[in-house]
């Protein structure tokens, strides 16, 4: 098992007629997820590289049984793209496109109340469960299927994460970025009560980051819910008060988001931190034992 | 993106929250005319710059005449502000928002932000107006009433009274701050704000509800639909070097210490601040050249690191995913041909067309360190700088 994708998942790519829509699409193919088409309005009935384009979200499900969905849209069409693929009853929508107003989450979020979607991002690099399914912009090769799942607010870190990971032999159950925004749609608690019920996930690494207070939230629960080891790394303890740093959400404001409260709410609830980014893989292996 | 108050002020006119009569001035004889024009018992000068804390540092005076709103203008435009928001390097002022005084009968707090574990758009008034709402908080949360607002609907006139009757109003007041709140959520929502703060919102001696102060932030991401947002921009108000980043795609923000920082990713980017630190450096910068740079963009990053006569070591920190390790090496290569790296250069390559990264620095014959892995290099570059 894994969460959220796996081999059996039938994906299809919103935007696939764009050039990022189009390479991610033929990346994740050729790395064996079952890319089944795309959405394109307007589009419909063609073909491009081999991938048969739909006008509607609906349309390609009906045709496909698509149960995932990856979005490459502009930002100002992703809110859009994101309520069509809820409309249409996919089970976990991958929002890669970065720049998406705050306004046009919370609405989506509102919209999505009492849906059975799940949203993951906007503004991250997708889900991959090694050896599986890789549904996002994620460099494939540097992945080995095992036991870590990896929950992270940020892109290339993850890689750094799963690098490290693979270094040391360990390998990954499943791999996702939630997204460096101030709404997103799956949270660290939303992504580590997934792990927890997943049998292949033996441990979990989660790479928060300054701004908000996701990761104080996910010590609560960790502290009561949370059986399995956990490391913790929280990137931008030297980043200074104010500042938006690269991601929309990652910023200290007045007396909060600092990524010192977060390490330490972090070690309160038990779990293994580590204040350099370079030791995330060993940090892991020492609470794993 | 952050505005002056003058421009908040008007923008909030236009959505019905009252505000104070007045006009922005950038000199002592234009604000001497306005005021005579203006006709007021008493005005009120305000030194126009982004930054809260004013008052305290002198960048706020309530004179009588037109002749002392010239004076205070003269003394105040070109003054250098400082105050607990500016850092020491304060502001310089250009401008200044000249008011009618108004006759303050309480002052009140209101505030609108995202909530970003609850998903909505939060209100919260209190009494305690005119004071820092953080340090309310801190100390005495209870005197901060909330209002969570379900923008499908929008927010409903029992929410703003609510607020009215928390706020210890009666009368006519209720449904002028009805009014007020509301405008001011209909602004917020319109204009894609991600904070709007009316600090003293205040309660006159003839029964108005007016806005002393104004606050808005808007969200960077929404300006695309906001274009008369974006003309509200102050360039002066900006850090130079992070306009110039932003405009070629550059994430860029100026430090302190003498490390530049080149990374790909906003994450990454923060660790290898965080890693210079915890071995003992100081990064000169944070620098994400993003998920798809080209090597102009790598070229135009190094020139901003090397424009800091700060830098004593530059970092290149890459995790090369759809950004492919070549390129890097590509654009370092022509950035040291074009301005000169005179520096110690560290670089740190992983990822996509590693091999032929490394082989194209190593045979470049650009004097460059290398690290295996992120913890040496950091390593490496805080032993640079500081040898």
């Amino acid at each position: 098992m894994s969460i959220l994708v796996n081999k059996d998942s039938k994906v299809i790519v919103q935007g696939i007629t764009g050039s990022a829509g189009l390479f991610h699409a033929q990346q994740c193919r050729d790395y064996g997820t079952q890319v089944v088409g795309g959405v394109t309005p307007g589009k419909g009935g063609s073909e491009v590289d081999g991938f048969t384009v739909y006008n509607s979200v609906s349309e390609a499900t009906k045709e496909t049984s698509a149960n995932v969905s990856l979005i490459f849209v502009p930002a100002p069409f992703a809110m859009d793209s994101i309520l069509e693929a809820v409309d249409a009853e996919i089970e976990t929508i991958i929002c890669i496109t970065e720049g998406v107003p705050t306004l046009d989450i919370v609405r989506v979020k509102e919209f999505m109340n009492g849906s059975q979607s799940r949203l993951v991002g906007p503004n991250c690099p997708g889900v991959i469960t090694p050896g599986e399914a890789k549904v996002g912009i994620m460099p494939g090769y540097i992945h080995k299927p095992g036991k870590v799942g990896i929950i992270s607010r940020s892109g290339t870190l993850t890689y750094e994460a799963v690098w490290q990971t693979t270094n040391i032999d360990i390998g990954q159950s499943t791999c996702l970025g939630i997204g460096g925004d101030p709404v997103i749609g799956t949270t660290f608690i939303d992504a580590l009560e997934l792990f927890q019920n997943d049998p292949d996930t033996e441990a979990v690494i989660m790479i928060g980051e300054i701004g908000g207070s996701d990761e104080e939230e996910a010590a609560e629960y960790i502290k009561d819910n949370f059986k399995k080891p956990i490391a913790a790394f929280i990137a931008g303890s030297t980043a200074p008060k104010g500042k938006r740093m690269g991601h929309a959400g990652a910023i200290v404001s007045g007396s909060s988001g600092s990524a010192e409260d977060k390490f330490a709410a972090l070690e309160r609830a038990g779990v293994a931190t580590c204040k350099s980014p370079a030791a995330m893989g060993e940090t892991l292996k020492e609470v794993m034992g | 993106m952050n505005i002056h108050e003058y421009q908040a002020k008007e923008l909030l006119d236009n959505f019905s929250v009252k505000v104070p009569a007045g006009k922005v001035a950038f000199s002592g004889e234009e604000a001497e005319l306005i005021a005579k024009d203006l006709n007021f018992n008493k005005y009120v000068v305000k030194a126009q710059v982004h930054a809260g804390g004013r008052g305290k540092a002198g960048g706020v005076k309530v004179v009588d005449t037109p002749a002392d709103v010239g004076q205070v203008t003269t003394d105040m435009i070109g003054m250098k502000l400082v105050t607990h928001q500016t850092g020491p390097e304060g502001k310089i002022v250009s401008k200044v928002l000249i008011e009618e005084g108004s006759d303050i009968a309480k002052e009140f707090y209101l505030g609108m932000v995202i909530d970003r574990s609850k998903e909505k758009i939060v209100i919260m008034a209190s009494k305690e107006g005119g004071v820092e709402i953080e340090e309310v908080a801190r100390k005495s949360p209870e005197k901060i009433h909330k209002e969570y607002v379900d923008t499908s609907v929008g927010l409903q006139p029992f929410q703003s009274r609510r607020i009215a009757y928390f706020l210890g109003l009666d009368g006519k007041a209720v449904n002028k701050a009805v009014v007020f709140v509301s405008g001011l959520y209909n602004a917020f929502i319109e204009k894609d704000c991600s904070l709007a703060e009316i600090n003293p919102m205040v309660l006159t001696g003839d029964g108005e509800i007016i806005a002393l102060d104004g606050k808005l932030n808007f969200d960077d991401n929404a300006l695309f639909r906001n274009k008369d947002i974006e003309a509200l921009r102050d360039p002066q108000e900006e850090d130079q070097l992070e306009l110039e980043a932003k405009e070629v795609g550059i994430s860029f923000v100026n430090l302190d210490g003498n490390i530049g920082c080149l990374v790909n990713g906003a994450g990454l980017a923060m660790s290898t601040m965080d890693i210079i630190k915890f071995h003992g450096g100081e990064p000169a910068n944070f620098l994400d050249v993003g998920g798809g740079a080209t090597t102009e963009q790598v070229t135009q990053a190094f020139k901003m690191i090397l424009s800091d006569d700060n830098v004593k070591a530059v970092f290149v920190n890459i995790f090369g995913g759809i950004m492919k390790c070549d390129t890097i090496a590509e654009g370092i290569i022509s950035a040291a041909n074009e301005v000169g790296i005179e520096v110690p250069l560290i670089v740190r390559l992983e990822g996509t067309n590693v091999e032929l990264g490394r082989k194209l620095l190593a045979e470049s014959g650009l004097n460059i360190q290398t690290g295996t892995d992120m913890r040496e290099a950091a390593a490496k570059a805080v032993e640079a700088a500081n040898s």
